[in-house]
């Protein structure tokens, strides 16, 4: 790291502030908010509150609904980041390829990352909506009985796609910038040594890729878990029976549906602990087998 | 170990650029040929065309006596050693050696023991377990070589593998790759826009000037007849001296059997070939007066940068140090041996 010397003692101050004054508004003071209000409980009138130690947590962490839920976001983050880091993949390696048009295409895949989350979501849903989707009938139709409004799994299909489906843009562009810093010899040399298709794409292009597909997954993890809430609340609403209802999502209706502030604070906190866990595990041990160039 | 046949090979890009027009060549078993010429001349399309990264457009190469204009350059069964050496940066040396062997369902004490072979010749035993960018631009080379060696294909083909290299090392480099071809005997086509390089290694030089062949031979013989005025100048450094012959000239005289021969255009000089004059008059001698430009001492010799009254520029070597001083004016001569006479189209006479 280069150290800067400033020769006015204020002007480093000045240049940061900005930043700092964002990060305290935005992060620090709803955090530590979020902290305060974890170990107090409101009274049913919203009155008074009291202080309450740690029984927030020792509540939410034995609530039986909590635990589905974390079971749901465990499967609903991990499907949608490989789902949509997988599509993308095969999407750029496949652009990769394209001679002709080759900007016209990525244009064309780019599209989606413009579309806001509740509108991605109303989207899907419009779709498979099992009274008046246009896909939904289909599916009825060839004799498979589709409907997320009463079936869990099917819920949690149709916010799976429909959030992979969001982020598949964003994987995307990484994937082609990644592809394309690939040195053309290093493919060459592969094709020399004998190394055709699948076997060339993963003893060579996947690992020089790693450093793409590590950020990447860490981005999606932090998507999947906080920036869904607008597919998941305008689609299921968390339900059909709890059966999509993330961290987040439950968060957001034990506060602010449920005016359960003790508990909602107190789950905020387990969340970001979760993430901060989640990320640091990630850099810690995956990043270890990632190769820079 | 296999010939190579190139057979009026051309190559279009996009229906109207031109980067190879029918070139022919036969390459003899174990030979070293050299691809030399300026960038742009379409040497490298060629190789890449041999190796199967680029597509033929018409005409015939074949290996052996396989045509394999429609192979994957992994059919061909040669290996290439590219200018960045594009080692695999995820993989450590020895990986690195045996990607190619393992692709070929080579047996694992085969490949051990090839790499433990290339090895040892290489001198890398040291860093098997290291990644390329734990290397020096040297020891990434010789990796690079060994890669090509353990496959034990029958053409290397070596895309200007030592111009990333700094000088004193691009000479070493230079050496034992010779010596490292002439052991293993296998056949070999090297790129390189460096005549020098190209003269050291080379058993037969290729010429390439705008996707053409200029002349194919040994070093010597394109050092000592050049088939065109292009040769004459790409072959020697510092580069040939071409004069204009117009009519009569006032400021330099040749042998009348040169200038009177019907279409010489130009006459060509070696600035090795051109001495001091002595004083003595021969007619049959090339001579000219020089107003000195320029001088450049590189050691053992230098080299005298003037130019004639009509302000045709000429260089010519002095051994040693010389005493020649800058705006000097000397008398010079060439023997008529040394003489060559090219015609309008740059043939030579």
């Amino acid at each position: 790291m280069q150290r800067v010397v400033f020769p006015n003692k204020i002007l480093p101050y000045v240049l940061v502030a900005p930043q700092i004054v964002l990060t305290i508004v935005f992060f620090f003071w709803p955090a530590s908010q979020a902290l305060y209000q974890s170990v107090m409980r409101e009274d049913p009138f919203g009155l008074k509150s009291g202080f309450v130690g740690l029984a927030n947590f020792s509540a939410v962490l034995s609530d039986e609904s909590y635990l589905n839920s974390l079971k749901v976001t465990v499967i609903f983050s991990a499907s949608t980041a490989l789902l949509s880091m997988g599509l993308a993949l095969l999407l750029a390696t496949a652009a990769d390829r394209v001679v002709r048009g080759q900007t016209f295409y990525r244009t064309l895949l780019i599209w989606p990352y413009a579309v806001a989350p509740a509108v991605a979501g109303m989207l899907w849903l419009f779709m498979f909506n099992p009274a008046m989707g246009t896909f939904a009938y289909i599916l009825r139709r060839n004799g498979f009985y589709w409907d997320p409004l009463l079936n869990g799994n099917h819920a949690m299909v149709l916010i799976v796609v429909a959030a992979a489906w969001k982020q598949i843009s964003y994987n995307f562009l990484f994937f082609v910038a990644g592809l394309q810093a690939i040195p053309k010899s290093l493919i060459e040399a592969a094709a020399i040594d004998g190394a055709r298709g699948t076997r060339r794409f993963w003893t060579i292009v996947f690992p020089l890729l790693a450093p793409t597909t590590f950020f990447l997954l860490v981005v999606n993890t932090v998507y999947a878990f906080f920036d869904t809430f607008g597919i998941i609340h305008s689609v299921t609403g968390g339900g059909p029976a709890k059966a999509t209802e993330t961290l987040v999502y439950k968060v957001y209706n034990d506060g602010f549906v449920n005016l359960n502030l003790g508990s909602s604070a107190a789950q905020s906190v387990i969340l970001m602990a979760i993430v901060v866990a989640l990320t640091a595990f990630q850099f810690r041990f995956v990043e270890r087998r990632v190769h820079y160039g | 170990m296999a010939t190579i046949t190139l057979k009026d090979v051309q190559k279009t890009y996009g229906g109207n650029v031109d980067a190879i027009r029918g070139v022919s060549l036969a390459i003899a078993d174990g030979e070293f040929i050299v691809l030399v010429g300026p960038s742009g001349c379409g040497k490298s399309t060629l190789l890449r065309m041999i190796a199967g990264l680029e597509s033929i457009t018409s005409g015939d190469i074949a290996i052996g006596d396989r045509v394999v204009n429609t192979l994957e350059p992994s059919e061909r069964d040669i290996a290439m050693v590219f200018q960045n050496y594009a080692l695999y940066p995820h993989m450590t040396v020895r990986q690195n050696l045996a990607y190619g062997l393992k692709n070929r369902n080579t047996p694992k004490d085969e490949i051990e023991r090839r790499i433990a072979k290339a090895a040892k010749s290489l001198e890398i035993e040291a860093f098997l377990e290291r990644k390329p960018r734990q290397l020096s631009g040297g020891q990434r080379q010789r990796v690079a070589m060994g890669r090509a060696i353990v496959r034990e294909p029958v053409a290397f083909l070596f895309d200007e593998p030592l111009s990333n290299l700094d000088a004193k090392l691009r000479v070493q480099m230079r050496v034992e790759i010779k010596q490292l071809q002439r052991t293993l005997g296998t056949t070999s086509v090297y790129v390189t826009h460096d005549q020098l390089e190209a003269m050291t290694l080379a058993d037969r030089l290729v010429v390439l000037n705008g996707g053409r062949i200029e002349q194919v031979g040994t070093p010597i013989e394109l050092y000592e007849r050049p088939a065109t005025s292009f040769v004459a100048t790409f072959i020697g450094s510092p580069s040939m001296n071409l004069l204009e012959i117009k009519g009569g000239s006032s400021d330099w005289s040749a042998p009348p059997a040169f200038v009177n021969q019907p279409g010489t255009a130009s006459l060509g000089i070696r600035p090795e070939d051109i001495g001091l004059a002595d004083g003595s008059t021969d007619n049959n001698h090339f001579r000219a007066r020089v107003r000195v430009g320029a001088v450049e001492l590189v050691g053992a010799e230098s080299y005298v940068h003037g130019s004639l009254a009509s302000g045709a520029p000429l260089v010519f070597r002095v051994a040693g140090r010389s005493r020649i001083g800058i705006d000097d004016e000397v008398e010079v001569f060439a023997r008529p041996e040394s003489l060559h006479g090219f015609d309008a189209a740059g043939r030579r006479l």
